[in-house]
Formats: C-alpha cells, structure tokens, sequence
C-alpha cells in the first residue's frame, strides 16, 4: 500500500465478508462486477487525507472502526424492528414533512428498513408506468441489465467500488417513457442497529423518455443509539430523451450516523435532471459525491446544496460536470452556514469536452461562518477544452453582514432571531428552486429550528 | 423623556462627541443642524447602540432608564427608533415578515399580545395611506433595490407601524422629491404627539417649514454649540456655519 491508502481492520474483514456476499449472488453478470469492483478497491484501499480527493475528508476514524457488515440477502425484517420502525417513522412524520405524510396525499412513501423494503409501510404508486422493487429483484429487468454497473466510475473511488463489490440491497426504480408521476416518492430509509454496522445501499433509478418524477430521500435513525452506522451509498441515476427527474437528498442524520454517498446520473437529449442535496446537523461525517454526464445535446443540469453544520460536524460535497455535447446547460448553486466549529468542503469541478461547443456552465459556492472555529474549503476546478462556451464560477466565505444585523436588531428584533432572519435570506435563493411547496416549508422550518442557541 | 449629559463617545480611536448636552421633553420635536462630518449621525448612532462605539464618558436616559447599557434591540423596545441615513438594503428578507416581527417584539416588551395576521394588515394598510407607501413595495425585500426615496419612505413607514416615544430621523429629507417630503412630513405630523418625541436631523431649512420644531440646535465639532427656536434655521440657511466656530 502507498502511503495515499489507509491500513485498518475493516480492510481486513471485508475481505472475508466479500466472499460470502459473492457466494451467494446468483446472478453472474453481477457476480462478475463485483468481483471486478472488488479488484478495484483492492488495489485502491481507503484513502488517506494525502489523496487529493480527500484532502479535508480524513475517514481514517470511519474504518478504524469495525462494523457488523449486512451480507445476508435474505434478510427479514424482525417483529421488533417493524415496530420500532414504525415508531420512528411516526415520529418523523411529525417532524419532516408535514403535509408530505404520505397518507394517500402529498406523497408516495416507500419505507426501507435496513435496507430491506417494508411493503407494510410503504405506500406505492398504483400506475403501470413505474417499476419499483429491491435492486437484487431486478436483475433480469431490461433496465437492470442496460444500465446497472454502467453508469457509475469505480477508477479512483474507492468507496464506489466497495459498494459495487459488496452491496446488499438498494432499490430499482424505472419510470417508463412517457409516464408522468402525480406525486413525488418519499424514500424514507430506517437504519436501526444495535451494534456497530456498515451498510452499503445500491440503487438504480431510470426515467424513460417523456417520463417525469419527484423523489425525496431521507433517512431516520433511532437517536438513542450509540453504534455506529457507516452508510456507503451509491445511486446510479438514468435520464432518457426528455426525461425529468426532481431529485431531492435532505440528510439529517442522528450523530452516530456517517455517509458516504455517490450519485452518479447519465443524461440523453433534453433531459433535466436537478439535484437538490440538503445537509442539517446531525450525522457527523457526510461525504457527497456527485456526478453528471451530459451526454447529449441540449441537456439541463441542476445541483443545489445547502448545507447547514453544527457541532463537530463534517459535510464535503464534491461535484463534477461532464460537458461532452454542445449546447448543454449546468448550474450549480451552492451554500453553506457553517456553525460551531464545524467544517465544511465544497468542490466543485467542471469539465467542458473539446465537442462541448456552446455550453453554458455556471457554478456558485456562497458560504457563511458562523462561529470562530468553523472552517470552510471551497474550491472551483474547471477545464475547458472547447473555445465556444461560458463559463462561471464564484466563491465566497464570509460572515453575516453586521450592518444588517443592526439595522434588524434597531427595530427590537433579538440577536438570534436576526440572525436567524439573515440565514434564511442567505439560503432563500437555493431553498426556493425547492418545486414542492410542503418540503420548501420544512427546509425553511428546519433552518429556523437548528439556528436555534447559536 | 430624553436626557443626554456630557456625553463623550469615540469610534476607533477618534473622539467624535466631546461633551455633548441634550433635553428633549415629550411632545417636543428638536432640530439639530450642522456642518458635514460634526457628528450628527455618530449621535444618532450612540443613541441606537451601533457596537462600534464607544462611550468613553456622560450618560443617556430615557424616561430615567440608562440606555447605554442597553442592546439596540431592547433600546428599540423601550422606544428608540431610528430613520436611517443610508438604509441598508437586505436581500431576501421580506419587509413585511420583518416589520411583523419587529413590532411583535416590542409588543411582547410592552406586556401586549402579538397581533393577529388581520390585525397586522389592517394596521399595516392604514400606515401605508398614512405615508402613502406603495402596497408593492410593502412585499418585497428589505429596501432591495429601492430607490433612495423610496428607502427613506419606508423608514417612515416602520416609525409609525412601530410607534417609538422618541424618533430620530436622520437626513429623511435628503433624496425626498417635493411631493414626498410633503407628504412624508404630514405623516411625521399626523404621528407627533404629547407622549412622543422627535428628534430631526437635518441640512435644510425647508423641512422645517413643515414639520415646525420646537428647538433647532447646532452641532458642530461633537457638541451643541448654539441653541435656538425655528428662527435660527433661517438664520444659518443665511449665514452658514462659520460665524459659530
Ligand atoms: N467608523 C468610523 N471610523 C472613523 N471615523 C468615523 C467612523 N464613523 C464616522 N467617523 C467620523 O466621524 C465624524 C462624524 O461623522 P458623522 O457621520 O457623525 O457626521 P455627520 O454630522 O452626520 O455628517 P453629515 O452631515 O455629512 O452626515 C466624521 O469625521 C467621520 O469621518
Ligand atoms: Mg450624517
């Protein structure tokens, strides 16, 4: 090992683990993947704070820890965790989402518990044009075979190829052209455990030509819990000719929770994909990987972040824009309010093909400290091979504008609530992009609620 | 109502107020004048609690209570309020959330419940005639790309939705057209009362041909150096500053 990989105990394990999740996959072409997958993580093992690429993002503390790795397929879920589940999720549809309960109005609900697919608990969209079943179903599903394991990029990433070796479970979602969803998806995620566990979800979303939908991930764990939970995610997201797909990820983790997540999304002619990755205190260690292919002419990129960090928390997100065709639109919007002494990192990176003529791409990372020991890298990278194109990027780190405070503060407005007042303003222009009235209303509630003593 | 005594304050290191004296009784309304750079606006600022600065010597009382010792938003509870000079524009917070809870703030201090919503827009509406402030502007950000009358405007509009026993108005009649300082007066006009105060600061005699002060002072060098009725603003419209010195 170079000195750019990490040696830990975990290595060692899911080694071992590996073989029993290969045994039991039935499916060669996946079995064939993922030992390929597993050869690339092999030969990349953990990467250390002295790779580029996780320079901020030390996961030195994430596997050193050793975690019960889920191998079993098969899993059921246990009377008790059903019902601790249900639980959770009544509690959460308290909190999150008030008019999105799901219950037959606001939003379709699917509900996993450790991943494995609660039918109880979800409720589905009754309309032949979408497909919804655990990923380790789908695979002799056309849409599995077209598109699983080919969207991703495991060359340089470690954690990818990790999942794509060892996953066990993770949704399949297709959408089939033309099919237009009336609701969005609520995806609620239900990570119990009462031990230290590692979970790796793989999921595969296709949106067909014409087709259009809305999906809101969350996930809950319970907040007593002091075991560690390692979520090492990856969604491999399609868009065909005209396909829209309103992507939503409002992480709000309980401490003892760490993610690491790649969506990695491939679009055709005119599709538009937008992703809106929200980030709120609670999980310690949040990594955001996220990758767009414009493959096609005339295609509409949307990436929006906010993030929100409190405690000791971390939050890196890392974006990459693939211009390959002419005409093509991206912009990203992102924005930070780093709290106590949290550390944020944004890096976002764009890469304008030699074809990509006339490309229009746009990226903003606008952030805010809020305490003396936050800290915040927010680092552009942009390489343009075309000469036709326009291209823009922006950083700023800065404080709250004392002058406004003032001016807030000599109305009889309290420190807090001015503050309070100017975050929200600070994250307005991202939060209103938000296209569902109920979660725009609780991601400003939310602001609101986690300001609250700082 | 207002009783400043030897009041000293400096801002980094330069001594601005240097011992400076004023009483302002309910139902009066006091005029200070004077050259650019005397230190009119570092007075309003001291009074409001601007952090940056400092006062080094004298005291400040409102109906008896220090409020130096005071945040400027518990200052503004108490009924402090200050039109801006140059109102800062900010983005993205909406000037009637704002207003709302700006004045449910001070109606909490005061032991009154909030106002309802219907409550808030009647009284809203009525303030908004009173100034003849336009409803769209009312619905916007905070001053975000008002023009500078329109700013001033609306911080006459936040005095009387706030109601304040003591109002400072720092230049509001600086970037006003004619007919809006008309009609920003008849409001100022309309809001005086005898439990009230104003104090107007001012380059221009002709704002106080319609809002008539009791006193104007001038302020020159951080002092009040001359004291006088509303005949003195004529006189200085004549004379200038330097006959004072
Ligand atoms: N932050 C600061 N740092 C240094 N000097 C300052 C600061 N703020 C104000 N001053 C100085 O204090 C003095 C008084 O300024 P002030 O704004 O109070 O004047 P003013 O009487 O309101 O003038 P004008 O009529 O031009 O509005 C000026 O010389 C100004 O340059
Ligand atoms: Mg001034």
């Amino acid at each position: 090992m170079t000195t750019k990989q990490l040696e830990s105990p975990l290595y060692e394990s899911l080694q071992a683990q590996f073989e029993i999740v290969s045994l039991q996959d039935q499916h060669e072409a996946t079995k064939a993947y993922r030992a390929q997958a597993m050869e690339t993580f092999r030969a990349l093992g953990f990467p250390s704070i002295k790779n580029e690429e996780w320079r901020f993002a030390n996961v030195l503390p994430l596997v050193k820890t050793t975690y019960e790795v889920s191998a079993d397929k098969n899993a059921q879920i246990s009377e008790d965790a059903l019902a601790q589940a249900k639980a959770l999720i009544a509690a959460h549809k308290e909190d999150i989402l008030p008019k999105l309960k799901g219950e037959e109005k606001g939003a379709y609900r699917l509900v996993t518990i450790n991943g494995v697919f609660s039918k109880e608990l979800s409720f589905l969209p009754d309309n032949a044009g979408i497909t919804i079943s655990t990923i380790g179903e789908a695979v002799d599903h056309p849409g599995y075979q077209e598109y699983f394991g080919k969207i991703v990029t495991l060359e340089n990433n470690a954690f990818a190829s990790l999942n794509s070796a060892m996953f066990t479970d993770g949704l399949f979602i297709e959408l089939k052209a033309n099919t237009v969803l009336d609701m969005p998806i609520h995806i609620i995620k239900v990570k119990l455990a009462s031990g230290n566990a590692l979970f790796q979800p793989r999921n595969l979303f296709i949106v067909r030509k014409n087709a259009q939908m809305d999906v809101i991930e969350t996930y809950i764990s319970d907040a007593d819990n002091e075991a560690a939970i390692l979520i090492n995610g990856v969604s491999e997201i399609a868009l065909e000719e005209n396909a829209h797909f309103f992507h939503y990820d409002i992480q709000k983790g309980c401490k003892n929770i760490r993610k690491i997540q790649r969506n990695e999304a491939v679009q055709q002619k005119h599709s538009n994909y937008s992703n809106y990755t929200f980030t709120f205190p609670g999980s310690s260690f949040t990594r955001n990987n996220l990758t767009i292919h414009l493959n096609d002419e005339a295609i509409e990129s949307h990436l929006y972040g906010l993030y929100l960090t409190a405690g000791e928390q971390l939050v890196d997100n890392h974006t990459e824009v693939h211009h390959k065709k002419p005409n093509g639109e991206s912009n990203q919007l992102y924005k930070g309010i780093i709290m106590d002494k949290s550390k944020a990192v944004f890096n976002g990176k764009i890469y304008v093909y030699e074809d990509a003529q006339k490309t229009n791409a746009f990226q903003q990372s606008n952030n805010v400290l809020f305490g003396e020991q936050a800290m915040v890298h927010a680092k552009p990278q942009l390489e343009i091979f075309a000469d036709d194109v326009k291209c823009s990027h922006g950083t700023t780190i800065g404080q709250l504008n004392k002058e406004a405070i003032f001016y807030l503060k000599s109305r009889g407005i309290g420190e807090e609530q001015a503050k309070q007042l100017m975050v929200k303003a600070f994250a307005f222009d991202v939060a209103e992009k938000i296209k569902i009235p109920a979660l725009r209303s609780y991601v400003e509630e939310m602001i609101t609620e986690e300001m609250k003593g700082h | 109502m207002l009783s400043i005594k030897n009041l000293h304050a400096r801002v980094e290191d330069k001594e601005i107020l240097k011992g400076l004296n004023l009483e302002v009784k309910a139902g009066e309304v006091h005029a200070i004048m004077g050259p650019n750079g005397a230190g009119k606006s570092s007075l309003a600022s001291v009074l409001a609690g601007r952090e940056n600065y400092e006062v080094t010597e004298g005291s400040v009382t409102l109906d008896g209570k220090d409020i130096l010792e005071m945040a400027p938003e518990e200052r503004a509870r108490e009924g402090v309020f200050l039109a801006f000079q140059y109102p800062i524009e900010i983005p993205g917070v909406s000037n009637i959330n704002f207003l709302k809870t700006a004045l449910n703030e001070i109606r909490t201090h005061r032991g009154l419940d909030p106002m309802t919503a219907k409550e808030f827009l009647q009284k809203s509406k009525e303030k908004q005639a009173l100034v003849e402030f336009d409803a769209k502007l009312v619905n916007r950000s905070l001053n975000e790309g008002f023009s500078g009358g329109e700013k001033k405007r609306n911080e006459i509009f936040q005095l009387a939705m706030l109601e304040p026993k003591l109002a400072i108005l720092d230049e509001t009649d600086s970037g006003l057209d004619i007919d809006a300082l008309r009609i920003v007066s008849r409001g100022v006009n309309k809001l005086r009362s005898e439990n009230n105060a104003f104090i107007l600061i001012t380059h221009y005699q002709r704002l106080l041909d319609y809002i008539v002060p009791d006193y104007v002072h001038v302020l020159s060098d951080g002092k009040i150096v001359k004291t006088g009725g509303k005949e003195l603003a004529l006189e200085l419209e004549e004379k200038g500053y330097d006959w004072l010195k």
